[in-house]
C-alpha cells in the first residue's frame, strides 16, 4: 500500500524547512532507516530517514524547494512492483496534534488555592493539647521527634554529616546512634549532592530518610536533587513515584559567621510545587512539625534555626503530640495590627508587640510555622480584625516570603486593608561579619515596632 | 552502616577487557529472546522518530538506536527484586524492563494512556511494578539516586541490586564520584553501567575527558571495572553476570559498555561532530542486531522464516503501540493540578 512521506519536524520549534536534496531517486528501493533526503532547518541540515520499506514511488516536492511546511506530503513510498496510484488514493498520514486548549485552561489571573499547593493538606482543625507540658530546648525537641518516629517506623533513618559519633554538629542528634545503631544513624562524607541524591533514591526504594544538612547553606550544593529529583517526581510519574523524605537543618543567620553561612532559604524552597516547607519557632513547633514531616508522604523541608536550638519552651507531653503542616498559630492576640513572622523572627515579633503594648497598640502575632502550604485563611481572618499587616523575615526582601504575603493580601484581603502591607526583612546585602554591621542587617524588635506604627499611621 | 569485612578483598583494580569468559553460552531460546528484545527497541525507536517527524511527539526525544545490546544483555541477568535507573535516553531501558510499549509510546505523545498520564514525557517515565525508577533529565543525577536504591536494597536486606546506567557525558559530573565513594565505603549493591557511545551530545569523549578508559574511573575509590564490547549482546550478558555476582557479594562494580548511537543526541542534532562514514561503518560492521542475526543463522538456531516471523510480530506490536499512542486521549484538563503532592 502506498504511504505518503511527510515533511518532518526535526526540532521542537521547526514549522517549515527547505528540502535541500533527495538522496534516493524515484524507482529506487528504500529500507526503513535509510536516509532518503536532506532537510535544512533554521538550525542545521539533517538527513531524513525512511520509515517504511518499499520503493520511492514518486517525489512530490522537488529538491531545492524552500519553506516546505511540516507535514506536507513530499514523496510516496510504494510496495515493490506496485504502481503509484492517483494522489487521492494515497493513504493520508495522521496529522499532528492540534493544540486547542479548552477555555478553562487559559491563564488564571488569581490562581489562589491551586498555586498554594493545597492539595493533600488536611482542612481539619488542629487538635488542642491541654495535658501537662514540660520545658524543653528546641534541640531536645527535635531529637525526641526523630527518636519517637524512628521507634514507630523501622524504615525511618537519619543521615548527614556528623550526625552519629560526633552526636550532631549542633548536638541535635545526641544519643540517636546509641539507641538506633549505625544502620539507622549514618555519618556521611562531606558530599551534599551525593547524599541528598542517595536519600532520594532510598525514598524511591521504600525507606523514609531524614537527611540532615549541617546548615542549609550547604544544601545549595544539593538543591538539584531537592527540586528536580524529590519535588517533581510524583507529578512527572503521574502519581506513581512519591518521595517521602525530610531535609532538615539550621537555616538563616547564626552569629558572626559571615555571608556564606548566613542566609535564609525560605523563599527558595517555598517557591517550588511538590515540596512542603515548615519553619518552627518554639520547641513545641519543632517537635510537632518534625514528627508530621517524617510521617508525610511528600518531601518536606524543615528550616530550623541555630540561635533557637538552645532556647526552652513548654512542650506537650502527650505521646501522640504532633503539629499539622499548613496551620499557622496565633501566638498573641491583638486588634490593631497583624504581625506575621516565622522561625526566630516570631520571638522578635513578640518582643515588638510588648513594646507596642506600652504605646497602647495591641499587635496580633502570627507564627506562620508552615510556609508551603501557607495558612492564608488565618492571615486573612486576622486582617479582617486588624485591617493592617506587617510581615517579618530574616531573608532578603526581594521576591521573599513578605512579598508573597503582600501579594496574597492584595488578592484575598484588599478590601479589608486600611494601610499598605509593609515588609520587614533582612538588609539587601550579603551578610557582613563586623558585629555592628551584622546587627544592622537583621530585623530587630524596634524595626518591627516602627513598621507596625507606620501601618497604624502613628 | 556497618562495614563488611571484605574491604581488602575487593580493593583490586580494573581488569579491562575481562568479563567475557567462563560463562556458558546462552541457550537458543534465550538468544532468540535477546534478538526479539533488541529488535523491539529498534523498531520502537524508529517509530518514535517517525511520530516526532509528524509532530505527534514534542520537545526532546533521545533515541537509543545502536545501543540495544547494552540494556538487553545487562537486564537479561536481572533478578525480580533488582531495580533500574537511567538517564533521559530511556525508552530502551523501559522496554527491556518489560514495560508496555503502548504505555511508553503514549507517554511520548503526551496522552492519558502514557505511563505518567502524559505529565512526564520522553525523559520522565517510571514503573513501580517493573522496578524502573526513571528516566532522569539532569545529566548524572540518576547516579546518586541509583546508589540510594542500592542503599535501600541493603537496608531492607532483599538481596537486590540497582542497575545504574549513565553515559560517557555523565562521567565528568562530580556527583558520580560522590556516589562512587559512598557506594564503596558502604559496600552498596550497585552496578554502574557506563554506556560509552563516544559522544556526550556533540562532544567526543577525547575532547571532554582527560582519561578515556572509563572502566577505570572507580580506581580512586577501589571500585573494580571492566570494558565490554557493548555491541555484542552475548558479551554484555557474560560481563554483567560476572559483575553482578561481584556486586551482590562484595559491592559496587563498573562496566564500561563500548557502544554507539546511530541517531543524533536528540532529534535536532546537526551531526557536524562526526562523519557520515563513521556512522555508516558502525552500522555495517558492528550493528548489534545484525551481529546476533548472523550468529543465529550460522548456528542454526533460527532460519530466515523464523526471523521473519519475529520481525512481523514486532511490527504488529509497534503498530499497535503507535495507534494506541495516537488514539489515547490527551489528559483531562483537571490533571493539571493533580499529583503535585501525595495525600496524607
Amino acid at each position: 500500500m502506498a504511504v505518503q512521506v511527510l515533511m518532518p519536524a526535526l526540532s521542537p520549534t521547526m514549522t517549515e524547512g527547505k528540502l535541500a536534496k533527495w538522496l534516493k531517486q524515484e524507482g529506487e528501493a528504500v529500507k526503513s532507516g535509510d536516509p532518503i533526503a536532506e532537510i535544512e532547518t533554521d538550525k542545521a541540515t539533517m538527513e531524513m530517514e525512511a520509515a517504511d520499506d518499499g520503493v520511492l514511488g514518486k517525489i512530490l516536492v522537488a529538491e531545492g524547494t524552500e519553506g516546505v511546511a511540516v507535514n506536507t506530503p513530499i514523496a510516496v513510498i510504494v510496495a515493490e512492483g506496485e504502481k503509484v496510484t492517483a494522489p487521492s488514493a494515497v493513504m493520508p498520514a495522521k496529522a499532528g496534534i492540534q493544540a486547542e486548549p479548552a477555555a478553562e485552561t487559559g491563564p488564571r489571573l488569581s490562581p489562589r488555592t491551586e498555586v498554594r499547593g493545597s492539595a493533600g493538606v488536611t482542612k481539619a482543625a488542629e487538635k488542642t493539647w491541654t495535658g501537662p507540658t514540660g520545658a524543653q530546648s528546641v534541640r531536645e525537641a527535635l531529637r525526641d521527634a526523630m527518636a519517637e518516629e524512628m521507634r514507630r517506623d523501622p524504615t525511618v533513618f537519619l543521615m548527614g554529616e556528623e550526625v552519629g559519633q560526633y552526636q550532631g554538629a549542633y548536638k541535635v542528634s545526641q544519643g540517636l546512634l546509641d539507641e538506633f545503631g549505625p544502620k539507622r544513624v549514618i555519618d556521611t562524607p562531606i558530599t551534599e549532592i551525593g547524599f541528598a541524591g542517595l536519600g532520594v533514591g532510598a525514598a524511591f526504594g521504600g525507606l523514609r530518610p531524614i537527611v540532615e544538612f549541617m546548615t542549609f547553606n550547604f544544601a545549595m550544593q544539593a538543591i538539584d536533587h531537592v527540586i528536580n529529583s524529590a519535588a517533581k517526581t510524583l507529578y512527572m510519574s503521574g502519581g506513581q513515584m512519591g518521595c517521602p523524605i525530610v531535609f532538615r537543618g539550621p537555616n538563616g543567620a547564626a552569629a558572626r559567621v559571615g555571608a556564606q553561612h548566613s542566609q535564609c532559604y525560605a523563599s527558595w524552597y517555598a517557591h517550588c510545587p511538590g515540596l512542603k516547607v515548615v519553619a518552627p519557632w518554639s520547641a513545641a513547633d519543632a517537635k510537632g512539625l518534625l514528627k508530621a514531616a517524617i510521617r508525610d508522604p511528600n518531601p518536606v523541608i524543615v528550616l530550623e534555626h541555630e540561635i533557637l536550638y538552645g532556647q526552652s519552651f513548654p512542650v506537650p507531653q502527650e505521646a501522640d503530640f504532633v503539629v499539622p503542616i499548613g496551620k499557622a498559630k496565633i501566638e498573641r492576640e491583638g486588634t490593631h495590627v497583624t504581625i506575621a513572622a516565622f522561625s526566630r523572627m516570631v520571638g522578635v515579633a513578640l518582643e515588638a508587640a510588648q513594646m507596642l503594648a506600652g504605646d497602647g497598640i495591641e499587635a496580633e502575632v502570627i507564627n506562620l510555622r508552615s510556609l508551603r502550604p501557607l495558612d492564608v485563611d488565618t492571615l486573612v481572618a486576622s486582617v479582617a480584625k486588624t485591617n493592617r499587616i506587617v510581615s517579618v523575615e530574616e531573608g532578603w526582601p526581594g521576591f521573599g516570603v513578605g512579598a508573597e504575603i503582600a501579594a496574597l493580601m492584595m488578592e484575598r484581603a484588599f478590601d479589608l486593608l486600611d494601610a499598605p502591607v509593609v515588609r520587614v526583612a533582612g538588609a539587601d546585602v550579603p551578610m557582613p561579619y563586623a558585629a555592628i554591621l551584622e546587627g544592622l542587617a537583621l530585623p530587630k524588635a524596634a524595626d518591627i515596632a516602627k513598621a507596625a506604627r507606620d501601618v497604624c499611621y502613628l | 552502616m556497618a562495614k563488611a569485612p571484605t574491604k581488602a578483598a575487593k580493593a583490586r583494580s580494573g581488569n579491562g577487557g575481562a568479563g567475557e569468559s567462563a560463562q556458558p553460552d546462552p541457550a537458543p531460546a534465550e538468544l532468540l529472546e535477546y534478538y526479539r528484545q533488541m529488535l523491539l527497541i529498534r523498531r520502537f525507536e524508529e517509530k518514535a522518530g517517525q511520530l516526532y517527524g509528524m509532530g505527534l511527539i514534542g520537545g526532546f526525544c533521545h533515541l537509543y538506536i545502536g545501543q540495544e545490546a547494552v540494556v538487553v544483555g545487562a537486564h537479561s541477568t536481572a533478578k525480580p527484586q533488582d531495580t533500574v535507573v537511567t538517564s533521559y535516553r530511556d525508552h530502551g531501558h523501559m522496554l527491556a524492563c518489560g514495560m508496555d510499549p503502548k504505555g511508553v509510546m503514549a507517554e511520548l505523545t503526551g496522552r492519558q494512556g502514557g505511563y505518567s498520564k502524559g505529565k512526564g514525557g520522553s525523559m520522565h517515565m517510571f514503573s513501580r511494578t517493573k522496578n524502573f525508577f526513571g528516566g532522569h533529565g539532569i545529566v548524572g543525577a540518576q547516579v546518586p539516586i541509583g546508589t540510594g536504591l542500592a542503599f535501600a536494597h541493603t537496608y531492607k536486606g532483599d538481596g537486590g541490586l540497582c542497575f545504574t546506567y549513565f553515559g560517557d557525558g555523565a562521567v565528568n559530573q562530580g556527583q558520580v564520584y560522590e556516589s562512587f565513594n559512598m557506594a564503596q565505603l558502604w559496600n552498596l549493591p550497585v552496578l554502574y553501567v557506563i554506556e560509552n557511545n563516544k559522544y556526550g551530545m556533540g562532544t567526543s569523549i577525547e575532547r571532554s575527558s582527560a582519561t578515556t578508559d572509563l572502566f577505570n574511573r572507580g580506581q580512586a575509590h577501589g571500585i573494580p571495572g571492566a570494558a565490554v564490547n557493548g555491541m555484542d549482546v552475548v558479551a554484555v550478558r557474560a560481563a554483567t553476570l560476572k559483575a553482578a555476582d561481584h556486586v551482590r557479594t562484595q559491592g559496587p562494580f563498573i562496566l564500561e559498555m563500548k557502544t554507539y548511537r546511530y541517531r543524533g543526541h536528540s532529534m535536532s542534532d546537526p551531526a557536524k561532530y562526526r562523519t557520515k562514514e563513521e556512522v555508516a561503518q558502525m552500522r555495517k560492521e558492528h550493528d548489534p542486531i545484525d551481529t546476533l542475526r548472523d550468529r543465529l543463522l550460522a548456528a542454526g538456531v533460527a532460519d530466515e522464516n523464523k526471523l521473519r516471523d519475529i520481525d512481523r510480530d514486532i511490527k504488529a506490536v509497534i503498530t499497535e503501540a503507535a495507534e494506541f499512542a495516537q488514539q489515547s486521549p490527551e489528559p483531562d484538563v483537571s490533571e493539571l493540578y493533580t499529583e503535585v503532592l501525595a495525600a496524607g
